[in-house]
């Protein structure tokens, strides 16, 4: 550290006060405008509708006196809990199916090497850059055609068709860091390909399958316009389509149980990610220079 | 090779010991396993992806609407899509959207990883936080910026206004054309940000210090450290971002479908939001899947130009590095 310093003190000119104008000032606001919405969001949720639309009275940056009137609502007056166990095992499900079928699949590719494992990885990967904007008419049609209209078993099947290419590409590299000289020794002391599978390649990738996962489980808890074209019926839908249609009623927009609904959708995925920040990062970076 | 010699040792020698039932032999026999491997991920994405492709193919070449299996009607879609004045409209909008957002993803993004990339306490703390706006959902975080542009209660035109006194009115962000494009591209950049700031910081990271020590001693200015040490070292990587966060911009739904929802009067609409608008709550799917289908050449060139964004990479590691 001391080193690193002292090295970069001697490379670069700049002084003390030449270093807070470039780095310091723009990076502090940087982080304030990244920030702010969600401290915008925080505040408006715990604020009495009196003080939100009032900023002669009342400064607009702090609140007088806090409620939690707009999570009352939200929580009793709505099916927001019922919208929040959908999206959770909605999430929660389509990770599973995801992984599952991405571990194997990488491991087909990566450790089965077959004439044609590189195409069908490509394939893998070009069907990531597939958006779901040009997919979810034709997707809605099949939904309704299979009786899966307004059901999340819906989602459940679709979701990995995004998050099976990111996460096979994912674990592909993963497998890629793993010995080849480990399979080796325990094919020679007599074991299958499934028990090499389970015992030897998945405990050293466990790194990867967490990354994998954790991204799996963020992108499906925010996505969006499956959700919004799958399902109708209010009791089925998943937070972000719900917060947006179910609680926007007519002119009158409660922004204070928006805000509240906002909140509550956002924390789940950002206590999650709080915990894996690093595999998180780890995961972002490292498909990217796959 | 090596690998079907051990195997063939591994199954002799396991002969010898205790004769394998054929359900064993089959999972050890490679094709079987293979097949096997590749059916769970392979099967989903050809119902769920590959399928569905074709079938959009099909609709937009008919007259099909919600509830009524259409029949065949030709490229009469496509035509009456394009006359459509609306529909040009809202290629121009994505066009732009997507251009003016990636500049300043970029140019903004860049800034703050060279900022990040700096000796600075609690360094892993920021890093974490900054990436914030890309983790929570689009459509919540939209719902605040739109909460955020609220003609009386906006905090943005309480800020300019009474706390900046840089103006005398409040603007109203979403009410005309302009303003409510640019307020799209600014809350979309802004969730942009942290993607391209932690992929080109973890790009910069790569980069020997070494060659920013000889080009010091060589006497270059930090300018031209920048453009002849940074940037051609960090293309390969900013290539893959930048196709992947225009592709992704390009087919972008929920940020304007939250905020304006192509209002005022459709000059907002973009492609995406418009097949939607016209497939599922105006239930034309014929016409919505042939304005989903129009995309595909503009997100083909965009791939176009990752792959050539990928095979420079390749030249540069030279063909060894596989």
């Amino acid at each position: 550290m001391s080193e690193a310093a002292a090295g970069d003190e001697l490379l670069s000119w700049d002084s003390r006060a030449r270093r807070v104008v470039t780095v310091y000032v723009p990076l502090a606001l940087f982080v304030i405008v990244l920030l702010f919405p969600f401290y915008w969001m925080t505040i408006t949720a715990f604020k009495p509708d009196s003080e939100m639309e009032d900023y002669a009275h009342h400064s607009p940056f702090w609140i007088s006196s806090p409620t939690l009137h707009n999570f009352n609502v939200l929580l009793f007056h709505t099916q927001f809990p019922r919208w929040m166990l959908i999206t959770i095992s909605v999430a929660v499900g389509t990770t599973i199916l995801s992984i599952f079928c991405s571990v194997l699949a990488a491991y087909a590719i990566e450790r089965l090497r077959f004439s044609g494992s590189t195409q069908v990885a490509l394939a893998i990967y070009l069907a990531y850059l597939v958006p779901p904007t040009i997919l979810f008419i034709p997707l809605a049609t099949m939904v309704v055609q299979f009786g899966l209209y307004n059901s999340p078993i819906s989602l459940i099947l679709t979701y990995p068709t995004f998050l099976i290419p990111f996460c096979t590409w994912l674990l592909i590299g993963y497998f890629k860091s793993i010995p080849y000289e480990l399979e080796e020794c325990a094919l020679i002391d007599g074991a299958s390909r499934w028990q090499i599978l389970r015992r030897i390649v998945l405990p050293l990738s466990v790194p990867g399958l967490i990354s994998a996962g954790i991204f799996a489980f963020t992108l499906s808890w925010n996505e969006f316009i499956y959700a919004l074209a799958f399902i109708q019926s209010t009791g089925n839908k998943t937070v972000p389509v719900a917060v947006l249609t179910e609680l926007v009623t007519g002119d009158v927009y409660q922004w204070g149980a928006l805000m509240a609904g906002a909140l509550l959708g956002s924390v789940p995925v950002a206590l999650f990610y709080s915990l894996f920040a690093e595999y998180y990062v780890s995961s972002l970076t490292g498909a990217v220079k796959e | 090779m090596d690998a079907t010699t051990a195997e063939a040792a591994a199954v002799t020698w396991r002969l010898a010991r205790r004769p394998d039932g054929w359900i064993t032999r089959l999972f050890d026999y490679k094709p079987f396993l293979i097949g096997l491997c590749l059916a769970p991920a392979i099967g989903l994405l050809v119902v769920f992806l590959t399928y569905p492709l074709g079938l959009g193919f099909w609709l937009a070449l008919t007259n099909s609407t919600i509830g009524q299996r259409g029949h065949f009607v030709g490229l009469a879609n496509f035509i009456s899509v394009l006359d459509d004045p609306v529909f040009q409209l809202s290629v121009f909008n994505t066009i732009f959207y997507t251009a003016a957002a990636t500049v300043g993803k970029f140019g903004l993004g860049l800034w703050l990883a060279l900022l990040l990339n700096h000796h600075l306490p609690f360094k892993s703390f920021l890093r974490a936080i900054v990436l914030l706006p890309w983790i929570v959902p689009t459509v919540l975080s939209a719902i605040v910026w739109w909460w955020m542009y609220s003609p009386q209660f906006s905090i943005i035109s309480y800020i300019l206004v009474n706390v900046l006194h840089l103006r005398s009115t409040y603007i109203n962000f979403l009410g005309s054309a302009w303003p409510a494009r640019w307020s799209l591209v600014v809350a979309n950049t802004w969730r942009g940000i942290p993607f391209v700031a932690i992929i080109t910081l973890a790009g910069l990271q790569t980069i020997p210090p070494s060659l920013y020590e000889a080009a010091l001693l060589d006497g270059a200015s930090s300018w031209q450290r920048f453009r002849f040490i940074t940037v051609p070292l960090l293309l390969p990587i900013l290539s893959v971002a930048l196709t992947l966060s225009t592709l992704f911009t390009f087919s972008d739904f929920q940020l304007v479908y939250a905020i304006t929802d192509g209002g005022p009067f459709n000059t907002t609409q973009i492609m995406a939001t418009l097949a939607y608008q016209v497939a599922i709550p105006g239930s034309e799917l014929g016409q919505g899947a042939a304005i989903a289908i129009a995309m595909i050449p503009f997100l083909v060139a965009l791939t176009a130009i990752n792959y050539f964004g990928l095979a420079r990479r390749k030249w540069q590691q030279g063909p060894a590095n596989e």
